[in-house]
């Protein structure tokens, strides 16, 4: 590619001069989030997994029903069918979260971006902000999909149905979408932290998918008592419908998961003001 | 107007930047000179606040940099590392930048016939080349109108005819009364677009000079001897401002000294002289000879020579 237009030698003037405010850096950070691919195409996975997964547990629980033992059947909660998605979508959604801030790093336009806003600081609250939005925006749609499709499926042999206003159900549901959004904000902490995609990712995955199997190495009595703490147990809470002896009550869970979020973004917020970009 | 005093920067054990003043004035073009690895970006980075350094200051406007409401107002800046999102347009990229100022879009599509990028700006910036990427950095880095403009190694990557007009882009910016601090490992460069330079090596200040001083300086002779004993040609010439270097077997270069003092000093000192040839030094010889000692690496003089 080559520049075809020749270029002019004198810098037009500008009248107006503003200066920086949280708003504008807003929509800044919501111009940049919308115009690189990554995002629409991870979003677009997310809401594919979360749906796809309760679609496709529902017909198989449907065609394999006459087949099931009563044990078998009594295990099958309609919620568990309807929300099986968000377990794996939270990852596509952490994944952008990660990216939103490191792909700023392994370009180089985090030098534009800070430039620009030298305070630092507008810009972390400007993408949790503009990506914990989008992602409840994009994910209440899509969970609501999933159980009231899922239900469909089911209601067709009559098994499994349950009313989305009956107690608990409406909050597990919209409870998986923000469930997600908390998933992303704290993935994009995680990805000021580490400023590395891949780097971030990992440490995601590890709080997440590799401390928790890890804590059935402990004995009995330890797991049940510090399980339940994790990032990943607690956040769950949101949006599980049973709550045991050793699992928090869904406002406990939403709380130390939402204090996990706020411990990362203040580690997130005091690196970003001190490190050399 | 920038002002750098006694700045100075580690990473690691290395210094990067070491004890660094010196002011830039408006309506003038600063070219700030150094070789590969002297500590040019790093200054820039300094000034910018995307670095902070271990001690000393650095303001542009008489302002940190982080202090300024609308720092896009007061500063422009193309860094030497790429500073775009691969997968972003040049518009959007601008359109970001101009964002966080309130800056109206006809600006934007302004910079972008500015710089001549009108039939790219839409297409992803990964795909550009590395001119019309310098091309993308220069238009963000004037979309905010500044007062000054800091400017890393600009030139890189530039056609011929992008080089030109890029001469003339900084000339035309310092004759509107804004500072423009420019940086480039090249003086032939230089030379042709700076009023002012500041030399620096290794990190330390060389020179801070008028580029007519410096020329002037520069094409001072230099004069070939050849004799059977140099060794006591060389002490007796040796003085302030005389300073040596070895050509080939049997010869050496004087310079600061005209022919007419070497000789009578030969003569005087009854010292046989078989060869006394004037030599005109280039700028780059200059350039070379100012900051050889701050090289760290033999390989980096072929860049600055290139």
């Amino acid at each position: 590619m080559t520049a075809a237009t020749p270029a002019a030698s004198r810098v037009p003037q500008l009248e107006h001069t503003g200066r920086v405010t949280f708003p504008r850096v807003l929509l800044s950070e919501w111009t940049k989030f919308r115009s690189v691919r990554s995002t629409a195409w991870t979003l677009a996975v997310g809401i594919l997994l979360t749906v796809l997964f309760p679609v496709l547990f529902a017909t198989v629980t449907s065609s394999h029903w006459g087949q099931m033992s009563p044990q078998d059947r009594a295990n099958r909660s309609p919620l568990d069918i309807a929300l099986a998605g968000v377990n794996v979508a939270q990852l596509a959604i952490a994944v952008l979260g990660v990216l939103v801030i490191t792909a700023e790093y392994s370009t180089g336009s985090i030098r534009s971006t800070f430039t620009a806003v030298p305070k630092r600081l507008p810009v972390l609250w400007a993408k949790l902000l503009d990506y914990a939005v989008v992602s409840f925006v994009v994910m209440v749609p899509a969970v609501l999909i999933s159980f009231f499709a899922s239900q469909a499926i089911l209601s067709r042999h009559d098994i499994l149905q349950v009313s989305f206003t009956a107690p608990g159900i409406a909050r597990c549901v919209i409870g998986g979408a923000l469930y997600t959004t908390m998933v992303g904000i704290f993935a994009l902490a995680l990805g000021a932290i580490v400023r590395n995609t891949a780097g971030g990712i990992a440490v995601f995955a590890g709080i997440f998918f590799v401390l928790p199997p890890l804590m059935f190495t402990l004995p009995q009595s330890w797991n049940n008592a510090i399980s339940q703490y994790l990032p990943s147990d607690a956040g769950r809470q949101i949006f599980a419908l049973q709550h045991g002896q050793h699992t928090l009550t869904p406002l406990a869970g939403g709380l130390v998961f939402a204090g996990y979020c706020a411990a990362a973004i203040v580690v997130a917020a005091y690196l970003l003001h001190r490190r050399d970009v | 107007m920038i002002e750098a005093s006694n700045l100075t920067k580690d990473y690691g054990d290395k210094r990067a930047v070491d004890g660094l003043t010196f002011t830039v004035q408006p309506g003038v073009v600063t070219g700030f000179l150094g070789p590969n690895g002297s500590g040019k970006s790093t200054t820039m980075r300094l000034i910018l606040g995307l670095d902070a350094p271990k001690s000393g200051d650095a303001t542009v406007n008489g302002r940190h940099y982080r202090d300024h409401p609308a720092p896009l107002h007061e500063v422009g800046a193309l860094l030497e590392a790429r500073s775009v999102h691969t997968g972003r347009s040049a518009y959007n990229h601008l359109l970001a930048l101009a964002q966080t100022h309130g800056i109206p879009k006809r600006r934007v599509n302004e910079m972008i016939d500015l710089v001549g990028l009108h039939d790219v700006a839409h297409k992803r910036s990964g795909q550009f080349s590395l001119g019309m990427g310098q091309r993308l950095g220069i238009a963000a880095a004037l979309i905010g109108d500044p007062k000054t403009v800091l400017l890393d190694e600009p030139v890189n990557g530039l056609d011929p005819e992008g080089i030109h007009w890029i001469r003339n882009l900084l000339k035309g910016l310092a004759a509107d009364g804004k500072t423009v601090f420019v940086s480039s490992h090249l003086m032939s460069e230089m030379a042709l677009t700076a009023d002012h330079l500041i030399v620096i090596g290794r990190g330390k200040l060389i020179a801070d000079t008028s580029v007519e001083d410096f020329v002037a300086h520069a094409s001072q002779k230099v004069v070939l001897v050849r004799s059977p004993d140099l060794a006591r040609l060389q002490e007796t010439l040796a003085g302030p401002g005389v300073s040596f270097e070895t050509a080939e077997r049997g010869a050496l270069e004087v310079l600061g000294l005209t022919p007419e003092q070497v000789g009578d000093a030969a003569a005087a000192a009854g010292i046989a002289l078989h060869e006394l040839t004037p030599q005109q030094a280039s700028l780059e010889e200059a350039f070379m000879h100012l900051t050889k000692d701050e090289l760290e690496f033999g390989a980096q003089l072929e860049e600055v020579v290139a």
